[in-house]
């Protein structure tokens, strides 16, 4: 009964969804205020709804009900209770509902920061996320529905795959998918913006927040998502260029570059069609992951073809919303301004080259990614494309980004001069260099790419530093050191965390390429190996059980010059369901290294092959990427985002909604 | 004597409290280590997207044997290489082989970049052609009055 009351649910959040998405739109075009009004209240609806639907299928893994077809898949009697609940956006259905439920999360935010926006504008925003739902809670119910029953039922359930048995599954997903669908926020505001037809620095600060805020989650899920895999898979690495990851890191990319963009047409009005069509793009590229990731056309393109109801239903989809966005953006951009204008050499023109790094490298991205796929289905052979080619294309194209993050925050908007940037940087690019060169030695050995690596992450943290030196120097609101401190916005100090996070992170990825080291020993027991200075003692095997596996459980005494540092008990389970071993690693984190050990193979009773790691400074990788995260909620949570939004009133922006021609006298004399 | 005798026995008791040192898994390192950098750009061909340095499918254990065992005959990795593409394809390799098939792939980063950057040079001078926008004051204007501070949008 109660899947089928899930199901009533979402069917009635569809209706809901459909009337959302038509009647503020219309009435917005119409001026029907009514109509407009509609919008806040109908996305509350969707949301409750949804979240019924949501709470029926938890409920359902929760009782273990495997008349549920999805659960019978995904779930069994003897998961955990977390991983029972997590396991609902464990397979494809329910990361739908994730999803859904995400959207309306949003949506209900944008109903309540909204209040002081106008009226037409909130309607169009809630309007076109609302035809986003549709698109969703169709291809949920048409295609993916998470309530088809099964029936007879089987006794047990197949069972939630053992890699995803894990607290990352509770946290990644969610984590994700709220920045995958916040950029539906930024989408939405840019379509309201061109339908009607008003692209400017006040549609870039509504917009803003959302974003930024968005791409924080997306970074912290996809940290979480490269932190899992580094302890779940075994094997000590954190980032695989698999198409999974590709399919997160895509938007990110842009969205990267979405947020930088925003920043210029806010404070200058510049780059607008440029920023618009980024925030398509970066939707664009939310939806092509989740095309990628749930229409099973990365494991197999038969697979796909043999059911491809799912993919083609995507795939429309995907055209239809990127399509119709590129149309009304060739239709309404040739009224969109230019902005103030700038020089070759100025803040603005750096930001822009950036931005086609960033472009460029979400491209290159995209073409490994999808390569091998067309080139099947062209029936041109088969290629994998991994790690080797991205590494290769990668890292040029990074190089000088991140070389222009340390001087574009020092240029000046408008125009900038080279020998003033010279002089105001030479002494952060002189101690970078001379720190990259020297830092090695106290590592170890010299290595070039590890000393470019430094010089880059130093470059970045040096000019902040300038940058933040200046800014306090030169702030608005004057006064001693600390008034000086805390008058500088929020945006600012969260542009400097955002930027040193990235720092920390390059710091993290060169150190432990360039020093990282690895031994594989059989070991009986009371057999040592050392790395890295410490020693690792293998104390033999016990056989413990899970509630629903069973593991051989080592015992590693680590000792450092004698003394003890840790014990470490890594292990490798048999799952009851699907039993394939899998190696759970055991790591001893730590600030600048972290010990990190799998069990290999079982030889004879007493003798197993070991695999150690020695990991110099791993851990920087997310600490950049938290850094990062933090960086842009800081950045979010700004005042004047508040502000700005209290002092503005309705009728002020409608006047001024007809067009610059008829701004009132009264405006006219202000200004 | 007694002393030597003891002592000995001593450093005999440490040493099996203390184990002794394991032995590597392979029996020679080095050509261990070239394997598994060579194992490492190869796919595993029955995983879901793992290299056979990675894998422990019965497939990549065998491969990494088969590499190990040309390694120690003297075969170079670009022999192995050509013998793993002879019988699997280039499906095997991580990194595709530069031909007219992938002529795409290893040029479109760099031309994406160079189209990108002339672009954008391009579309800078043609707007520092282009007058200085005058309408921008009614506009800034506008964005002012709709911020409410006025004095904020002229903030640098």
């Amino acid at each position: 009964m109660i899947p089928e009351f899930g199901q009533f649910a979402l069917a009635l959040a569809f209706t809901i969804a459909l009337v959302l998405g038509i009647l503020p739109l219309v009435g917005a075009v119409r001026g029907d205020s009514a109509w407009m009004s509609l919008a806040r209240p109908a996305a509350q609806g969707q949301l409750v709804f949804v979240a019924i639907a949501f709470g029926c299928l938890t409920y359902a893994f929760v009782t273990n009900d495997f008349t549920v077809a999805y659960v019978a898949n995904n779930s069994n009697s003897k998961l955990p209770l977390v991983y029972r609940i997590a396991g609902v956006w464990g397979g494809h259905e329910g990361s739908l509902l994730l999803w859904m439920l995400m959207l309306s999360l949003w949506m209900v935010a944008v109903t309540v920061f909204s209040r002081y926006l106008p009226e037409e504008m909130v309607a169009r925003v809630l309007g076109v996320m609302g035809l986003v739902s549709v698109g969703f809670l169709a291809f949920m119910l048409f295609t993916s529905n998470p309530f088809d029953r099964l029936l007879p039922a089987p006794p047990d359930g197949r069972d939630l795959n053992p890699l995803l048995q894990d607290p990352g599954m509770v946290l990644h997903p969610p984590m994700l998918y709220m920045g995958y669908v916040g950029f539906s926020v930024a989408f939405a505001f840019a379509i309201a913006a061109l339908i009607s037809g008003r692209l400017d620095a006040a549609w870039a600060r509504w917009s803003r927040p959302w974003t930024t805020v968005a791409w924080a989650f997306l970074t912290l899920g996809i940290a979480l998502g490269s932190a899992w895999a580094y302890y779940e898979l075994g094997w000590g690495g954190w980032w695989f260029w698999d198409p999974v990851e590709n399919s997160s890191f895509m938007p990110w990319l842009i969205g990267t570059a979405l947020i930088h963009s925003l920043a210029v047409t806010e404070k200058r009005g510049s780059f607008r069609s440029w920023t618009v069509l980024l925030a398509i793009f970066t939707f664009a590229f939310s939806l092509l992951g989740t095309f990628l990731v749930r229409s099973g056309v990365l494991t197999s393109v038969h697979a796909f073809a043999s059911d491809p109801r799912r993919g083609i239903f995507i795939l429309g989809f995907l055209a239809l919303v990127i399509g119709g966005s590129l149309a009304l953006f060739a239709w309404r951009t040739s009224r969109v301004g230019l902005g103030g204008s700038f020089d070759l050499v100025s803040r603005e023109s750096m930001l822009l080259t950036n931005n086609v790094l960033l472009a460029v490298a979400c491209g290159s991205v995209m073409l490994g990614t999808l390569y091998p796929l067309v080139l099947e289905v062209l029936g041109l052979g088969k290629i994998s494309v991994g790690s080797p080619y991205f590494d290769t294309v990668f890292v040029p194209l990074m190089a000088p980004a991140l070389f222009l993050m340390g001087v574009g925050p020092i240029a000046r908007w408008k125009k900038a001069s080279l020998p003033e940037l010279a002089v105001r940087l030479r002494w952060a690019f002189a101690v970078s260099l001379a720190a990259a060169l020297l830092l090695p030695f106290t590592l170890g050995s010299w290595k070039p790419l590890v000393s470019f690596g430094l010089m880059l992450a130093l470059w970045i943290v040096a000019a902040s530093a300038v940058s933040l030196r200046d800014r306090v120097r030169h702030a608005a609101t004057g006064g001693n050191a600390w008034r000086r401190l805390t008058g500088t916005s929020r945006t600012f100090y969260g542009m400097v965390l955002a930027h040193v996070g990235m720092a920390v992170f390059v710091v993290g990825v060169t150190l432990v390429k360039g020093y990282e080291s690895e031994k594989d020993v059989r070991m009986e027991t009371g057999d040592t190996v050392e790395i890295g200075g410490y020693t690792f003692r293998f104390d033999g095997v016990a056989q413990v059980a899970g509630p629903n596996y069973k593991a051989a459980r080592a015992t590693m005494q680590v000792t450092k010059n004698g003394k003890s540092v840790v014990t470490l008990y890594p292990e490798k389970r048999i799952y009851a369901v699907q039993p394939n071993p899998m190696t759970e690693a055991a790591i001893d984190p730590g600030f600048t290294r972290d010990l990190y050990v799998a069990l290999g193979d079982e030889l004879n009773p007493t003798t197993w092959v070991v695999r150690v790691h020695h990991k110099p400074f791993v851990s920087w990788i997310w600490g950049g990427w938290l850094l990062m995260a933090l960086g842009g909620l800081l950045a979010a949570s700004d005042r004047r985002y508040r502000v700005a939004a209290r002092g503005r009133r309705e009728e002020q922006y409608a006047a001024a909604a007809r067009g610059p021609q008829t701004v009132p006298a009264s405006v006219k004399a202000n200004a | 004597m007694g002393r030597a005798f003891v002592l000995a026995f001593l450093l005999l008791l440490a040493a099996a409290a203390w184990g002794r040192e394991a032995a590597p898994a392979a029996e020679n390192p080095q050509l261990e280590q070239r394997m598994m950098a060579l194992a490492a750009e190869l796919r595993c061909l029955v995983c879901q997207n793992q290299s056979i340095a990675d894998s422990n499918a019965d497939l990549a254990k065998d491969l990494r044997q088969q590499i190990r065992e040309k390694l120690a005959q003297g075969q170079s990795e670009g022999d192995i290489i050509d013998y793993l593409v002879a019988r699997y394809g280039d499906f095997v390799l991580y990194r595709p082989p530069f031909k007219l098939t992938t002529l795409a792939l290893w040029l479109g980063p760099l031309i994406l970049l160079v189209a990108g950057l002339i672009a954008l040079f391009y579309r800078l001078a043609r707007r520092r052609a282009a007058a200085e926008v005058e309408l921008s004051e009614a506009e800034r204007a506008r964005a002012a009055l709709l911020l409410g501070s006025p004095d904020e949008v002229d903030q640098r």
